[in-house]
C-alpha cells in the first residue's frame, strides 16, 4: 500500500512563528503552518508545570498530520525521552513505522505487532526496526508503535512519560480507557471530519455520558480535561487550491482551513488528446478545474449498479490511456496506476469495481506491482493520491439512510487528491436528498455534529453541478 | 397554523381554497409543521397540508381512519404538570434558565409577565406579542417572560400563527421554552421524543428570527450556520422542560436546534414549491368534506377516493404513526403490490424493482423485469443561480452517444440476479426443491 | 435487513403466511417460563397500572393499582407482583453444580484452583415487546433505591421489604436481555420476528397481534387482513377488538372504561371512609364491587395479549433446538448466579449509571457476545450461512479435488493439501486471505485461499490435521464431500482487560467519587 501514499513534506517547517492569522489573513500558508506546529511541540516536547496532561490537535485534510506525528516523535527522542505510539489500524502502524524509519534513520523503532499477523514488508525492510509481538522486547527502543487493539494487552510494564496517539478521533473512548494507564502524557492528533468509531450493538444507555464507551476518545478526554484547548493545524498541503475552500466549507464549518498551494500550482496535463467521450471530457474538466462530475440518467439501482460501474471502470482505464501528468510543487511526475484511487461506501461496490477494472486490465493487486487502490470510505481515511474517482454514496439509491449521508464519508471520499476528483453518480441524488426524512433523534447532553448530512451534501453537490458532464 | 390569506386574488391561495372547498380551514401547529419532515417526499401530504384539509376527517371517510387518541390520563398529568411550572413565579423556568445562560443562580428582579390579551384572535394577539417582543428586547436587565405568545410565520405564501409555550427575553435575546410530559430520567429522555420536540422549537425559532428581523427592519439570516444578532433575535438553543425521573417536579434541558432550523428551513422552502405539485392535478379536483343535512361528508367517498389518487403518496411503513392517511396509503400500496409495503430499506436492495410480483418473478428467474424509469421533477428547480451550462462541457459536436454503453435493462439484471441467487441459497437451507 | 430476510417477506406477501426465517430455534426456551404482561398508567411511563403473569397457561394471576396516582396503592401493588415474582427467581438459586476453575492468586501471583457454584438453571421471563422490557426496566429503576420499614432510616414513606429487591431483579433481568443471544428476559415479537418472516415491515411487527396473525390467519383471510384487524378492528363503542399488547392500554379504553371504572372506585373508596358506622358494610362492599369491575376490565384487556405469548411460545417449541443453546444459557446461568451471589452478599443496588470502566466492560460483553451469537446461529443454521455466503463472507460446495501437498521449510515435513470445490458462491476473497472451515473436523480448522475464480474456489488446509506428515483420517475433506468455509474466524475473540474502576485514568476523569454512588431513596413518587 505505501506505494500509493505519498510522504508529504509540507515546504516550510522550521519557520519563526508567525502572528496568529486567520485561514483568509494575510499570512503566507507556510508561516501560518509553522506557527501552529511550533506552538504544538512547545506543549508537547517541553510542557509548562500544571500544564494539562494532554495536546490535542484537530488536522483537517492533508494537513501535515503525519508529518506532525515524525516531528514530535523525533523531537521528544532529541530530548532524551522515549515513546509510544497508538495508532488505529495496522495498515496506519506500518505507514507511520515507514515513515518513521525513513526520516529518522538515527532512531531506534519498534513494531509491536499481534502474535498472530505480520507487518508489511515496508515497515520492516528498514535497519532500525525491530518486530516483536512482546512489548518487553521493545521496551529499550527509542519508539515502540502499535495499535491500539494490540496495546490494550500490554501489561507489567512502567507507563512511558510520553504518547502520540494518531487517527484519535477515529480511536474509541473504551480503548482509550484501556491503554491511558501506559503513558502519562499524550499527544492526540485526529481529523475531527472523518468517520466516527462505531460499533454494532445498542449504546443508548450511556449516550450523554461523558465517558460513553462507543463514542471517540478525544470527545472523552476534552470532556474529561476542559483545560485542554485544541490545537488547529489550518492549511492542507495535500488539497489543492481548486479543493480547500469547498471541502472546509461544507464539512469544518466553524473551523476553516485554506489550500497550501495557490491556483493554478498544481496541474494535470493528458498526453494522449481526449476522444471526445464523456468519460474524457470529465477528464479534462477534473485536469483544468480539480472537479468533475460524471452523471449517468437517473434511475434507481442496485447497490453494484453495473452501469456506474462500468463508468468509473472507464475513467480509470481513460487516465492511464492518456498518460497524464501531475505538476505540482514537487515537479511533475506521470499519473501511474499507484497515484490514482476509487473510493466506494460499500465493499460490494468495491470488489464490482475492481473486478471491472481487471476486465479492462488495470492492475488493482497491489501485490503485483503499482496498482490503482479500490476500496471503501473507511479504509481510504488518511491515505492520499494524485487523482481520485469517486462512486458517489447516494447514487441510484431509492431511499438515503443515516448510512449513507454521514458526512465524514463524503469527507473521505472528497478529500484524498492532490490534484483531482471526478464524481460518479446518476442523476437525482438532489431530488432524493429533499425527499429524505429528517427525523433524526436527539440525545440530551450529546454535542449536536456538525455540519449536518444533508447541508453538507447539498454543498458538494452544489459544487459538483458546475462540472457536470452527462454520460 | 390558522391561515389566513392576505390576497384573495392569489392564485395560490384560492386554488387551495377550492381543493379544501367549504369546511374550515384545518389548524396546523407547529408541531404539524415539523412533522413534514417525517416524509418530505409525500406530494399527497404535501397538498392536502398546504390546502388545510382535515387529513383525519378524509382517512374516515375514506374507510380507515386514523388510530391516534390521546388518553385522558395522558392529557390530566400533561395539565398538572404545566400549571406547576408557574408556581413561586416561575422559579422552575428561570433557574435552569440562569444557567443556561451563564448568569449567577439568584439575584435580579421576578419576571415580568406581561398579559398577552389571550383572549383575542390571533391576528391581535401576534400584534402585541411584537410590541411586548420589541419592548422586553430593548429592556437589557430585566426578564420578560412571554407566556403563550402568539407568533406570525410565513409559509407558502399564507400567513400561519404559532403559540410556543413560552418564550424567555433577557439581555436583548430570547429563548424558546418548550415544555413536555414525557420525563428526563437519570439526565436521560427518549431520543425519538426530545428530536420532536427539536423539531417544533425550531418552528418557533425560525418564527422569531424572522419577527426580530421584521424589527429591525432587516432580513432573516439564511445559510444553515449563519446566526442573527438583531435585538430580540432568538437563541439558537432551546429550553427543554420536563418531568424529573418519577416525580413530577420540572427539570430542564438545553437542545441545540441549529440542525433543526436547517432541515425547518428547507422543509418550508419545499412548500412554497406547492404550485408545481398543484399544476400536475387533474382540473377541478378537490376534496371537499362539506356535510349533508346528517352531517356526513354529502360526497361519496369513491369521489373523495378519486381525489386523493390523483396526487401520489410515497408511502413507507413509518407512515402509520406519523399521518392519519397512513392506513389508507398502506392499503393501496398493497393493492398496488408495491414492494414499500415492506419498508424503505427494501427498495435499496431491489434497484428498480417496484412490485411484489416483479420481484418473486426475478426469484424464480422466471420474470424478466422491466425496469419503470424514476419520475424526477424537471432539473430546473435543483439548478443553482449561475449554474453550468446544463449540457456541461462536454463539446456539443462531440459525436459521444450518451447511451452507447447504457444497456437499460442491465441494472434490473444485476438486481435479477441476486434475488435468483439469495432464492436459491433459500431454497437450499430450507430442503426446498432448487429451481 | 439482508435481501435473503427481504426475499422471504416477499414470499409471505405472495403466500399470505408468515414464511420460515429459521430452521432451528435460536434462543433457549425454559421449560417453566414465566409470562409477564406488564401495563403502564398512560401519561407516566414509569407508573405501573397493571400485571398478568404466571406460568401456568391455565391460571394467570393479575394485580392491578385501582388508582396509578395513589403511592400507598403502587406499594401494594409491586409488593402483590414482587410476591408472585420473587419465589419464581428464587426458586432456580438453590440447585447448583460446582464448576472447577482456576484463579489467579494475587499475592503469588500463581494459578491456583477454584471451585464455583453455578445455577443448574435460570428463570426466564416472556414479555410481549420491547416496550415491555423497557417497562420492566422503569419499574425496577424507579423501585431500587426505596428506602424500607428495615432500612435504618425508612423515610416518610417506606415500602415492602421485598419491593427494593424486585427491583434490583428487574433491573438484573433489563441489563441481560441487552447482551445479544441472553434469553433471561425476551419480547415475544422479536422472537417470531428472528424465526419467521411476515408480509409486513419491521414496525408492524412490533405488534404483537398482527405479527401473529401471520402465522394462523382465519379462513378466508390473508395474514396481511388478519393483521389489519387485530390492528384497527374496533367494536360497536370504538374499543379495539384486540387490545394492544402493552404497556400502553387503548386511548378509547382508557377514555370510555378505565377511567370511569377509576372514578367510581374512587368515588367508593370516598363514601366509605366518610360513612356513617351504620352503612360501613354496605359502603364497603360498593368498594369491593367497584374494584372488581376494574379488576374484570383490566383482565380483559389483558387477557387476549396472554394467549397470544402462550400461541407464540407453541410455535418457537416447535422448532427444533439450535446445537449451541446450551452453550450460551450457560451464559445466562452464570449471569443469575452472579446475581444471586450479590443480592446475598448484601451489595448496593446496581447505581444509576454506570462507570466508565463498567460500561467498557458491558460495551465488551455485548460486542463479543454478538460475534459469538452471529457466528453459532451461521453453524447451527444453513440459512443464516446462506446469509453469510450471499454477502460474499462465506462459500460452500462440493470438492472436486484434493491434491496432498507439504511445507517442508521446517525440521519436519507438515500437510498442507490444496482442497478446490465447485461452488455457486462468490466469496469477497482475494488469494492469500485466510479462511475457516465450518463444521470440519473437531480442532479448528485453518485455510487460505490459493485462487477464486467463478464457480471454483480453492484452498489450502494450513491447520487441524494434527502433528503427523500425513494428516489424521478425516481431518481432509475428500472428493464429493460437501464443506463450507468462512471469511470470519469461528470463535469469538476474547475482549481486552480493562482497568478495575478504581484506577480508572485521567483520560476519563479518574476514580469515580464517593459521592457519585447512588444516593438511597432520595427521591419521592408524586
Amino acid at each position: 500500500m505505501t506505494t500509493a501514499m505519498t510522504v508529504h513534506q509540507p515546504p516550510v517547517l522550521f519557520g519563526v512563528p508567525g502572528p496568529g492569522a486567520g485561514p483568509d489573513g494575510p499570512v503566507p500558508p507556510g508561516a501560518a503552518a509553522d506557527a501552529a506546529v511550533a506552538a504544538i511541540l512547545a506543549e508537547t516536547v517541553h510542557p509548562v508545570p500544571g500544564a494539562p496532561r494532554g495536546v490535542v490537535v484537530d488536522s483537517p485534510p492533508g494537513a501535515g498530520k503525519s508529518t506532525l506525528v515524525v516531528r514530535a516523535a523525533r523531537e521528544l527522542v532529541a530530548a532524551g525521552e522515549r515513546l509510544m505510539i497508538v495508532a488505529q489500524t495496522n495498515s496506519q502502524v506500518d505507514d507511520l513505522v515507514d515513515r518513521l524509519a525513513e526520516k529518522g534513520p538515527d532512531l531506534t523503532i519498534g513494531r509491536l505487532h499481534a502474535a498472530d499477523s505480520r507487518p508489511a514488508p515496508e515497515a520492516l525492510r528498514h535497519g532500525n526496526v525491530t518486530a516483536s509481538a512482546k512489548a518487553g522486547d521493545l521496551l529499550e527502543l527509542d519508539v515502540v508503535i502499535s495499535t491500539a487493539a494490540k496495546w490494550q494487552w500490554v501489561k507489567d510494564t512502567d507507563p512511558w512519560r510520553h504518547a502520540i496517539v494518531d487517527e484519535a478521533y477515529q480511536m474509541r473512548s473504551d480503548a482509550l480507557l484501556a491503554v491511558a494507564r501506559l503513558f502519562e502524557r499524550a499527544l492526540f492528533v485526529g481529523d475531527p471530519g472523518q468517520l466516527d468509531p462505531f460499533t454494532v450493538v445498542g449504546t443508548e444507555q450511556w449516550a450523554g455520558l461523558s465517558y460513553d464507551p462507543s463514542g471517540s476518545a478525544v470527545v472523552t478526554l476534552l470532556a474529561h480535561n476542559p483545560a485542554i484547548r485544541p490545537h488547529r493545524l489550518p492549511v492542507s498541503w495535500r488539497l489543492p487550491a481548486t479543493a480547500a475552500p469547498l471541502i472546509s466549507s461544507a464539512f469544518y464549518p466553524y473551523t476553516p482551513f485554506r489550500s497550501g498551494t495557490g491556483a493554478g500550482e498544481r496541474r494535470l496535463t493528458p498526453g494522449v488528446r481526449a476522444d471526445g467521450s464523456a468519460v474524457d471530457a470529465a477528464i479534462d474538466e477534473a485536469a483544468e478545474h480539480g472537479w468533475a462530475l460524471l452523471e449517468l440518467p437517473a434511475r434507481h439501482t442496485v447497490r453494484t449498479d453495473p452501469q456506474a460501474v462500468a463508468a468509473v471502470a472507464a475513467t480509470v482505464r481513460r487516465l492511464l490511456d492518456r498518460e497524464l501528468s501531475a505538476h505540482s510543487e514537487q515537479g511533475s511526475t506521470p499519473l501511474t496506476a499507484g497515484r490514482i484511487a476509487v473510493g466506494t461506501a460499500h465493499r460490494d461496490q468495491a470488489a464490482a469495481v475492481r473486478a471491472a477494472l481487471a476486465g479492462l486490465g488495470v492492475p488493482v493487486d497491489p501485490a503485483a506491482g503499482p496498482a490503482v487502490t479500490v476500496d471503501t470510505a473507511n479504509r481510504l481515511q488518511g491515505r492520499e493520491y494524485d487523482v481520485t474517482v469517486v462512486l458517489h454514496p447516494l447514487s441510484g439509491r431509492p431511499d438515503a439512510t443515516a448510512f449513507h449521508l454521514e458526512t465524514g464519508r463524503l469527507c473521505v471520499l472528497a478529500s484524498r487528491h492532490r490534484h483531482a476528483c471526478i464524481v460518479v453518480a446518476r442523476a437525482g441524488i438532489a431530488e432524493l436528498l429533499d425527499e429524505h426524512p429528517s427525523t433524526e433523534p436527539v440525545q440530551l447532553g450529546v454535542a449536536v455534529k456538525f455540519p449536518d448530512g444533508w447541508e453538507a451534501n447539498h454543498a458538494v453537490l452544489a459544487h459538483l453541478a458546475e462540472h457536470r458532464v452527462r454520460l | 397554523m390558522n391561515v389566513s390569506h392576505p390576497a384573495q386574488a392569489d392564485p395560490l391561495a384560492r386554488r387551495l381554497a377550492e381543493l379544501r372547498g367549504p369546511t374550515p380551514q384545518r389548524s396546523l401547529d407547529a408541531r404539524a409543521l415539523a412533522a413534514l419532515a417525517a416524509n418530505p417526499g409525500c406530494r399527497r401530504r404535501a397538498v392536502l397540508d398546504a390546502a388545510g384539509v382535515d387529513k383525519a376527517a378524509v382517512a374516515q371517510q375514506l374507510g380507515r381512519p386514523a388510530p391516534f387518541g390521546q388518553s385522558p390520563f395522558a392529557i390530566a398529568r400533561g395539565n398538572v404538570f404545566e400549571a406547576r411550572l408557574k408556581d413561586d413565579g416561575y422559579a422552575a423556568l428561570l433557574g435552569p434558565l440562569r444557567q443556561l445562560l451563564g448568569l449567577p443562580p439568584e439575584g435580579g428582579t421576578p419576571p415580568t409577565v406581561p398579559d398577552l390579551l389571550p383572549r383575542a384572535t390571533p391576528a391581535v394577539r401576534a400584534e402585541r406579542t411584537r410590541e411586548v417582543l420589541a419592548a422586553a428586547a430593548a429592556d437589557l436587565d430585566g426578564w420578560t417572560l412571554l407566556d403563550h405568545p402568539m407568533l406570525r410565520l410565513t409559509v407558502a405564501g399564507s400567513l400561519a400563527y404559532l403559540e410556543p409555550d413560552a418564550v424567555v427575553v433577557h439581555g436583548g435575546r430570547c429563548t424558546v421554552v418548550e415544555i413536555k410530559s414525557f420525563p428526563v430520567l437519570d439526565s436521560v429522555a427518549d431520543p425519538a421524543k426530545v428530536g420532536a420536540a427539536a423539531r417544533q422549537a425550531a418552528v418557533y425559532v425560525l418564527a422569531l428570527q424572522e419577527t426580530a428581523a421584521l424589527l429591525a427592519g432587516r432580513s432573516a439570516a439564511a445559510g444553515p450556520y449563519q446566526v442573527d444578532e438583531f435585538p430580540g433575535s432568538p437563541a439558537l438553543t432551546v429550553l427543554l422542560v420536563c418531568p424529573q425521573d418519577f416525580s413530577n417536579r420540572p427539570t430542564a434541558a438545553a437542545v441545540d436546534v441549529r440542525r433543526e432550523l436547517a432541515t425547518t428551513r428547507r422543509q418550508l422552502a419545499r412548500l412554497t414549491r406547492i404550485d408545481q405539485l398543484l399544476g400536475a392535478l387533474p382540473a377541478g379536483t378537490t376534496f371537499d368534506l362539506a356535510p349533508d343535512s346528517t352531517g356526513a361528508p354529502a360526497r361519496p367517498a369513491e369521489e373523495l377516493a378519486a381525489a386523493v389518487a390523483a396526487v401520489p403518496a410515497a408511502y413507507s411503513p413509518d407512515c402509520l404513526s406519523a399521518c392519519e392517511l397512513g392506513f389508507h396509503c398502506r392499503a393501496q400500496a398493497r393493492c398496488a403490490d408495491a414492494v414499500e409495503q415492506l419498508g424503505r430499506g427494501v427498495r435499496g436492495e431491489l434497484g428498480s424493482i417496484r412490485t411484489v410480483g416483479e420481484a418473486l418473478a426475478a426469484a424464480e428467474g422466471t420474470g424478466s423485469p422491466v425496469p419503470v424509469p424514476i419520475p424526477v421533477p424537471a432539473p430546473a428547480s435543483r439548478e443553482r443561480d449561475g449554474g453550468a451550462d446544463p449540457g456541461g462541457p462536454t463539446d456539443p459536436g462531440s459525436d459521444a452517444d450518451p447511451g452507447s454503453d447504457a444497456d437499460p435493462g442491465s441494472d434490473a439484471d444485476e438486481a435479477a440476479a441476486r434475488l435468483a441467487y439469495a432464492a436459491a441459497l433459500r431454497a437450499e437451507a430450507l430442503g426446498r426443491p432448487v429451481r | 435487513m439482508s435481501l435473503l430476510n427481504t426475499l422471504a417477506r416477499l414470499e409471505a406477501v405472495r403466500s399470505g403466511r408468515a414464511e420460515p426465517l429459521a430452521t432451528v430455534r435460536h434462543r433457549h426456551l425454559s421449560e417453566r417460563p414465566m409470562v409477564v404482561v406488564p401495563v403502564a398508567a398512560a401519561g407516566e411511563e414509569g407508573a405501573p397500572l397493571a400485571v398478568l403473569l404466571g406460568t401456568d397457561r391455565l391460571a394467570p394471576r393479575l394485580f392491578i393499582v385501582p388508582q396509578p396516582l395513589n403511592r400507598t396503592q403502587r406499594f401494594d401493588f409491586l409488593a402483590a407482583f414482587a410476591g408472585e415474582l420473587l419465589p419464581y427467581l428464587e426458586s432456580f438459586a438453590d440447585a447448583v453444580e460446582q464448576i472447577e476453575g482456576s484463579e489467579k492468586d494475587p499475592e503469588s501471583g500463581e494459578k491456583i484452583p477454584v471451585v464455583r457454584e453455578l445455577c443448574a438453571d435460570a428463570p426466564q421471563l416472556i414479555v410481549p415487546n420491547p416496550g415491555a422490557v423497557r417497562h420492566l426496566a422503569l419499574l425496577g429503576r424507579s423501585t431500587r433505591f426505596r428506602r424500607t420499614a428495615e432500612d435504618a432510616d425508612p423515610g416518610p414513606y417506606p415500602a415492602p421489604p421485598q419491593v427494593p429487591l424486585l427491583g434490583r431483579w428487574l433491573t438484573h433481568l433489563a441489563e441481560r436481555a441487552q447482551v445479544p443471544g441472553s434469553s433471561m428476559l425476551l419480547p415475544m415479537t422479536g422472537l417470531l420476528a428472528r424465526h419467521w418472516a411476515t408480509g409486513q415491515s419491521h414496525l408492524e411487527d412490533q405488534h404483537l397481534a398482527a405479527q401473529l396473525a401471520w402465522h394462523h390467519p382465519p379462513d378466508g383471510l390473508t395474514g396481511a387482513e388478519a393483521a389489519e384487524r387485530a390492528e384497527t378492528g374496533r367494536d360497536g363503542d370504538g374499543r379495539l377488538l384486540h387490545p394492544p399488547a402493552g404497556p400502553l392500554t387503548d386511548p378509547r379504553f382508557d377514555s370510555q372504561v378505565l377511567a370511569p371504572a377509576i372514578t367510581r372506585h374512587d368515588a367508593a373508596l370516598a363514601a366509605l371512609r366518610q360513612a356513617a358506622p351504620a352503612d360501613t358494610d354496605r359502603a364497603a362492599l360498593h368498594v369491593k364491587r367497584a374494584l372488581e369491575r376494574l379488576h374484570e376490565a383490566l383482565e380483559a384487556e389483558l387477557l387476549p395479549t396472554w394467549r397470544d405469548l402462550w400461541q407464540g411460545l407453541d410455535l418457537l417449541r416447535g422448532l427444533p433446538p439450535a446445537a449451541h443453546l446450551p452453550e450460551r444459557w450457560e451464559g445466562d446461568r452464570w449471569s443469575y448466579t452472579g446475581h444471586r451471589d450479590r443480592v446475598a452478599a448484601g451489595e448496593p443496588p446496581q447505581p444509576r449509571r454506570d462507570d466508565a470502566v463498567t460500561a467498557a466492560r458491558k460495551l465488551a460483553q455485548r460486542e463479543r457476545e454478538q460475534a459469538r451469537l452471529d457466528i453459532q446461529e451461521a453453524l447451527d443454521d444453513p440459512l443464516a450461512m446462506a446469509g453469510h455466503r450471499l454477502a460474499g463472507e462465506a462459500f460452500s460446495g462440493t470438492v472436486t479435488e484434493v491434491v496432498p501437498e507439504y511445507d517442508t521449510s521446517g525440521r519436519s515435513p507438515k500437510p498442507r493439501p490444496l482442497v478446490t470445490l465447485a461452488t455457486p458462491d462468490r466469496p469477497h476473497a482475494d488469494p492469500g486471505r485466510e479462511v475457516h472451515r465450518a463444521g470440519g473436523p473437531p480442532t479448528a480448522q485453518r485455510a487460505e485461499i490459493v485462487a477464486a475464480a467463478p464457480g471454483e474456489v480453492t484452498v489450502r488446509l494450513l491447520s487441524g490435521m494434527g502433528r503427523k506428515k500425513e494428516p489424521e483420517p478425516g481431518t481432509v475433506p475428500e472428493v464429493g464431500e460437501r464443506v463450507v468455509f468462512t471469511l470470519f474466524e469461528l470463535t469469538a475473540r476474547q475482549s481486552a482487560p480493562l482497568p478495575e474502576p478504581d484506577d480508572t485514568p485521567w483520560t476519563h476523569g479518574g476514580p469515580p467519587g464517593a459521592g457519585q454512588s447512588s444516593p438511597v431513596g432520595s427521591e419521592e413518587w408524586e
